[in-house]
């Protein structure tokens, strides 16, 4: 009977601690904006891109010249 | 096509930015989004350490052929590296403030990590203390291949050996591999080859430039 009940006990214990989620920034994701991010590094990460493919261009350039 | 590698680490890294931010990732205390870092902080530091490797590689080179083209390749290799260093300096260092609460502690993985930054640093200064072209190629090969071997000691090595607040910390120095759900490995590989790329392509810029440069003179 004891041991029932340690059984019972712990199965309820560990039901808590389950029940104590870890907060992510759900909700960020939820009101959409997280996409707004998204968007901003990808146009960054594009603009570098260019940017570096131009440099690229230019050194071709003045490689072919010398 | 001889740009395919350029196009392909845009691709790569634009899906490491949007799978980055958006595809699930486990939940766990302390670190929260943060674990996203993984995505962007460690690369810096796989990209670091692939172009150093590199650059020992053509100092090790330069020792047996004295080719000078070799010695402009290292050292363009480590002048690239220390920025991917610094980004990864900065970028764990922001990200402590917010979870440890400090921007620096004195972690091993840490101070790992900065007095490999000094040695190669130290790479720098001495082959600007340096006139002599043949000499200076020489001498800084030599203590390139010392430096290597600095950095696998302070980041390969010692943060295996002692305890760290570090994310992975008793394994793999930057991360845990059973942290890693398979998730979290779709974006991680990406990422990795990506930001390499990047790198490689910078350096590669690099050494272009100062052959132009070089030239000139």
């Amino acid at each position: 009977m004891k041991n029932i009940l340690v059984i019972i006990l712990s199965v309820f214990a560990k039901l808590a601690i389950a029940q104590e989620s870890i907060e992510m920034a759900d909700r960020m994701r939820a009101d959409g904006k997280i996409y707004v991010v998204v968007a901003i590094v990808a146009t960054i990460l594009i603009g570098l891109f260019i940017y570096l493919f131009s440099i690229d261009r230019r050194l071709n350039k003045l490689e072919k010249n010398n | 096509m001889k740009n395919w590698w350029k196009i392909l680490a845009l691709l790569l890294l634009l899906f490491t930015v949007i799978g980055g931010f958006l595809i699930e990732v486990p939940n766990q205390v302390i670190l929260y989004e943060t674990i996203r870092n993984l995505y962007f902080h460690v690369p810096m530091w796989f990209s670091m350490i692939f172009l150093f490797l590199l650059s020992v590689i053509y100092s090790v080179k330069h020792l047996s052929s004295s080719n000078m083209e070799h010695d402009l390749i290292a050292k363009q290799m480590v002048n690239t590296g220390i920025v991917f260093g610094i980004l990864g300096l900065v970028t764990g260092s922001i990200w402590a403030k917010f979870t440890w609460g400090a921007y620096w502690t004195n972690d091993i993985k840490l101070n790992g990590s900065a007095i490999t930054m000094l040695v190669y640093f130290a790479y720098l200064i001495l082959r600007s203390s340096m006139d002599e072209e043949q000499k200076r190629g020489r001498i800084a090969a030599v203590y390139n291949i010392f430096a290597f071997v600095m950095l696998i000691v302070f980041i390969g090595v010692l943060p295996r050996m002692y305890d760290s607040l570090h994310p992975g910390n008793g394994g793999n120095p930057a991360f845990d591999s059973y942290d890693l759900d398979s998730n979290m490995r779709l974006v991680f590989y990406p990422a990795v080859i990506g930001w390499i790329l990047l790198s490689l392509w910078i350096a590669n810029l690099n050494i272009r430039l100062n052959k132009l440069k070089d030239k000139e003179e």
